[in-house]
């Protein structure tokens, strides 16, 4: 024991740069937005600094491991921020804005950069595990299919969020400088919870994330409903977090690991606690349940939608659910996969009544933001059939449906968004009346989303449901498919209550002096974006994506 | 109390592992005895917590909650933390909190606008009650038993026989002392959650200023130059109902 | 001393944390009890560690684990507080039974 009593020297343990490159992106551009926006006046003078280190850096990688497409990245980088900053001066919020939006096609960029780097080593389709058990950084990234999918489906959200906020923000006089690094450090948190590996890292993930969510919640915080919506979602997800950390302590001590895969390995060679390991699967569904939004555990969600400002309830909407049931995955299926016979019904029995209760509860309402907001909840029970059925066609489900459902929300909640905008105030549903006679463009795509949301055969929500329905048949949950198909017909009335009070119904007295819409620039692209995707998803492509999206499920990093 | 504040001293006289065999020989008895004496003072005080009237009392039970905790940590071998819990829990955070409680002047519970729930504290009190019957069954059962006599005294490990399991402990990671053994996991193993936990870091303090500012200056809240101007007043002639949005746009 | 004591006294701990989450009306005590629930995880953490340590795992996981935990919990505290002083300057209450304004 006298062995170590000289202290050995630390050991700098390597650093797989690559596997975080989509994190770093994120959070390095969110701190220059910050810092750009804090210097005022010496904006530039920061700027250039920032270029001058930037490019020191980058020569010096360079000379020293000659390199030349990295630092060329890097230098180029911290030109293009120079350049901006240089032609944007004095219009702070315009130059965050275009940062993040960059900020976000470039993390989108490098994630196409590693699926490409990554997807060689794909394994066969009789591979034991479809979620990767292989990770890097002393265990605690995943790389693999899962995790790079679902940074894309991040990303894309916060790249359509950034030009749907712009104006909106602008207007209801909430445009503080912290914004865009807000947003980015969410999206920072939600990609790092996507391919987390230790549930160390889970729960720091889920922590960095909500923690951004919940300021950006309360974001207009002069509005009593913001201030409301953020106490809810700070009390509640501060709650559930530390549910979700006593779930992951008790694996922690049922396996000795932190690691999810070698938690698994612990798992499958048992004979041991099964009481300490259901109680710890039991809290984990608790927790993950209230980040995704399923029933029992929904009681924030509509209250939250509904107060946040809008643009921000789309990204919480679509990004946040796409992050956590890439997790939820990778836990469930990495971790517990031996003790599949006891999570499996009872996610089976949760995705039955989220999407029963998320529809019938919609048609009751009478705000428009509210009624998405428990739509949000049914589709989170749609999804949780592909979990359900536990197989490569159900991840693949899980996926796809997430992609697709982050456009139908974003697009759905950028319409509202630039009606709030007009009319200075929440929407109900005799608001929207007559609007298709007046404003037939928004009101159109607002119907496609809303089509699209209902799942209509020819729309991209067509394709989503499809996925996992089918995965849902194939694992032998008929029933669970049939559940699913009456709670879409339910849904399908409100949203079509919607469609009709836009196009069937007149004006009603009273609101004809009302100014016309004028959409900004930013939120009709953001908007057409959107609906171009569904559109292309619906029609053309659907293959591709899913394609893409059987690829991510089948390859193991 | 004297009891207690010697037997706490000798337990953490020991366990900074100068000599770990004899260490993990010895600490037993001590830890049984000041486990005994602390967790009724924890319970006692994270019960007086909950059920005080009084915030600021409540409060002030917090600190006596979490400097026990302190000592626990202190006996599971984890003198690190003890220190951290103390100064950043029982001190810093437990300042925030009193800060708080006597900036808002709520130095009692108010009383509410709205009627309570019905029944909410009873369904609470046997909602946490199941909570802990399930809770303890599932924990406490693989650890009951005599082969997982860790950390007994000596000759209760003897009386378990071949079958028990060695009680290491963590004498042999705590060799080179217990904050160098956390240091330099931390910087290598972990040294990624690490980081990112300094990114959450970044982001509370970015949130405490946005939510926490009290005034702000106008040109704070929309894009800097080049956006119109006219707003202002064209804002002020249109008619304003009574929803937060009009509200918030009015001021 | 056996090893189920410190962690039975935890899940004590961690459910008089969640009584208190569901029973105070007080934000700020809300909040309290949240942090109630975070102690008793970490005195769980610190005890599997050393578990872990007599399987034969001779690292600091457990510890690390806590220390994350309790960061993590400190930045909490400050935009939880943050958020409840923000409510407060609007409505002179920090009871969370008055916010109710969303309803349907």
């Amino acid at each position: 024991m006298t062995l170590l009593a000289q202290i050995p020297p630390l050991q700098i343990p390597d650093i797989a740069w690559s596997a975080i490159s989509p994190e770093l992106v994120l959070f390095g551009v969110g701190i220059l937005a910050l810092l750009l926006d804090t210097a005022g006046p010496q904006r530039l003078q920061a700027s250039f600094l920032v270029f001058g280190f930037a490019a020191a850096g980058a020569g010096y990688i360079a000379l020293s491991t000659e390199q030349s497409v990295l630092p060329g990245l890097v230098g180029l980088a911290a030109l293009g921020q120079f350049a901006l900053t240089a032609i944007w001066r004095d219009r702070p919020r315009l130059l965050s804005a275009l940062l993040a939006a960059l900020g976000f096609a470039g993390a989108i960029g490098v994630t196409t950069w590693q699926w490409g780097a990554y997807s060689g080593r794909l394994v066969g389709a009789d591979a034991a595990t479809f979620v990767g058990t292989d990770s890097l950084l002393g265990g605690m990234v995943a790389v693999d299919g899962v995790a790079l999918f679902t940074r894309v489906t991040v990303c894309l959200a916060g790249l359509v969020t950034v030009p749907l906020s712009f104006a909106y923000a602008e207007e209801r006089r909430i445009h503080r400088g912290e914004y865009y690094p807000l947003l980015l450090f969410a999206a920072t948190g939600m990609t790092l919870l996507a391919s987390s590996a230790d549930f160390i890292m889970v729960f720091i993930a889920i922590e960095v994330l909500s923690l951004s969510l919940y300021i950006l919640a309360g974001f207009a915080k002069r509005d009593l409903n913001s201030q409301e919506a953020a106490l809810k979602y700070f009390l509640l997800g501060a709650f559930s977090s530390a549910l979700l950390l006593y779930g992951i302590a008790l694996v922690y001590g049922v396996t000795g690991s932190t690691n999810i895969a070698e938690a698994g390995r612990a798992f499958s060679s048992l004979d041991a606690p099964q009481g300490m390991a259901v109680a710890a699967m039991a809290l984990l569904i608790v927790g993950f349940g209230f980040k995704t939004a399923i029933v029992p555990f929904h009681m924030w969600t509509p209250d939250v939608y509904q107060g946040a400002p809008t643009p921000i309830t789309g990204f919480m909407a679509a990004a946040t659910k796409a992050a956590a049931f890439a997790a939820f995955l990778r836990v469930f299926v990495g971790a517990f996969a031996p003790l599949q016979w006891s999570w499996t019904p009872v996610l089976w029995v949760l995705a039955a009544l989220t999407m029963l209760a998320g529809a019938i509860l919609a048609v009751v309402q009478n705000d428009v933001k509210r009624m998405l907001g428990y739509s949000a909840v049914a589709h989170a029970g749609y999804v949780l059939i592909g979990f359900v059925a536990v197989n490569r066609a159900g991840v693949s489900g899980v996926l796809v449906y997430l992609l697709i459902y982050t456009f139908m929300s974003l697009g759905s909640f950028g319409v509202l968004a630039l009606l709030e905008r007009r009319n200075h105030k929440a929407m109900a549903i005799d608001d929207l009346r007559g609007l298709g006679r007046r404003d037939p463009v928004p009101a159109g795509m607002l119907a496609l989303f809303l089509l699209s949301l209902a799942g209509i055969p020819g729309t991209a929500g067509f394709v989503a449901k499809f996925a996992v329905f089918r995965a849902g048949i194939e694992a032998g949950h008929a029933a669970l498919v049939v559940i699913a198909v009456v709670s879409s017909v339910i849904a399908a009335f409100f949203y079509i209550r919607v469609i009709v009070a836009m196009f069937m119904e007149d004006v009603p007295e009273g609101v004809a002096a009302e100014a016309p819409l004028a959409p900004s620039t930013g939120m009709s692209a953001g908007i057409a974006f959107s609906a171009a995707v569904m559109v292309a998803f619906g029609t053309v492509l659907p293959f591709l994506l899913v394609d893409l999206a059987d690829q991510a499920a089948t390859f193991v990093s | 109390m004297v009891a207690l504040a010697t037997a706490v001293g000798a337990v953490l006289a020991q366990t900074p592992v100068a000599d770990p065999a004899g260490a993990a020989a010895s600490t037993g008895a001590a830890e049984f005895w000041v486990f005994w004496i602390l967790a009724p003072l924890s319970l006692a005080a994270a019960v007086s917590m909950v059920v005080l009237r009084n915030p600021v009392h409540a409060a002030l039970m917090l600190v006596v909650n979490f400097f026990t905790i302190a000592m626990f940590y202190a006996v599971l071998e984890a003198q690190f933390l003890a220190a951290v819990q103390i100064i950043v829990y029982a001190g810093a955070i437990m300042v925030l909190f009193l800060f708080v409680l006597m900036l808002l002047g709520v130095d009692r519970e108010l009383p509410t606008r709205v009627a309570q729930i019905r029944g909410q504290q009873p369904a609470a009190l046997l909602l946490g009650a199941l909570l802990f019957a399930a809770l303890a069954v599932g924990v406490a059962g693989p650890f009951l038993g005599a082969d997982s006599a860790c950390n007994a005294p000596p000759d209760a490990v003897a009386a378990a026989g071949a079958d028990a399991q060695p009680c290491v402990g963590l004498a042999a990671a705590n060799e080179e002392g217990n904050v160098r053994g956390v240091a330099r996991l931390l910087f290598t193993d972990y040294v990624w959650p690490f980081e990112v936990t300094s990114v959450l870091l970044v982001i509370a303090a970015i949130g405490a200023m946005v939510l926490g500012r009290r005034t702000e200056r106008p040109e704070d809240l929309v894009d800097g130059r080049g956006v119109r101007k006219e707003p202002l007043r064209a804002r002020a002639a249109r008619p304003t109902g009574s929803t937060a949005l009009d509200r918030e746009a009015a001021e | 001393m056996q090893a189920a004591f410190p962690l039975v006294f935890a899940a004590l701990l961690f459910c008089v944390g969640v009584f208190g989450v569901l029973s105070r009306r007080n934000a700020v005590l809300v909040l309290m009890s949240v942090e109630l629930m975070l102690a008793a995880v970490t005195i769980n953490l610190v005890t599997f560690g050393l578990l872990a340590a007599d399987r034969g795992d001779v690292v600091l996981t457990g510890q690390i684990f806590a220390l994350f935990v309790l960061a993590i919990g400190a930045a909490e505290v400050g935009v939880g507080l943050a958020i409840i002083l923000l409510l407060y300057r609007n409505r002179a209450t920090v009871n969370i039974d008055d916010a109710d304004l969303m309803k349907y």
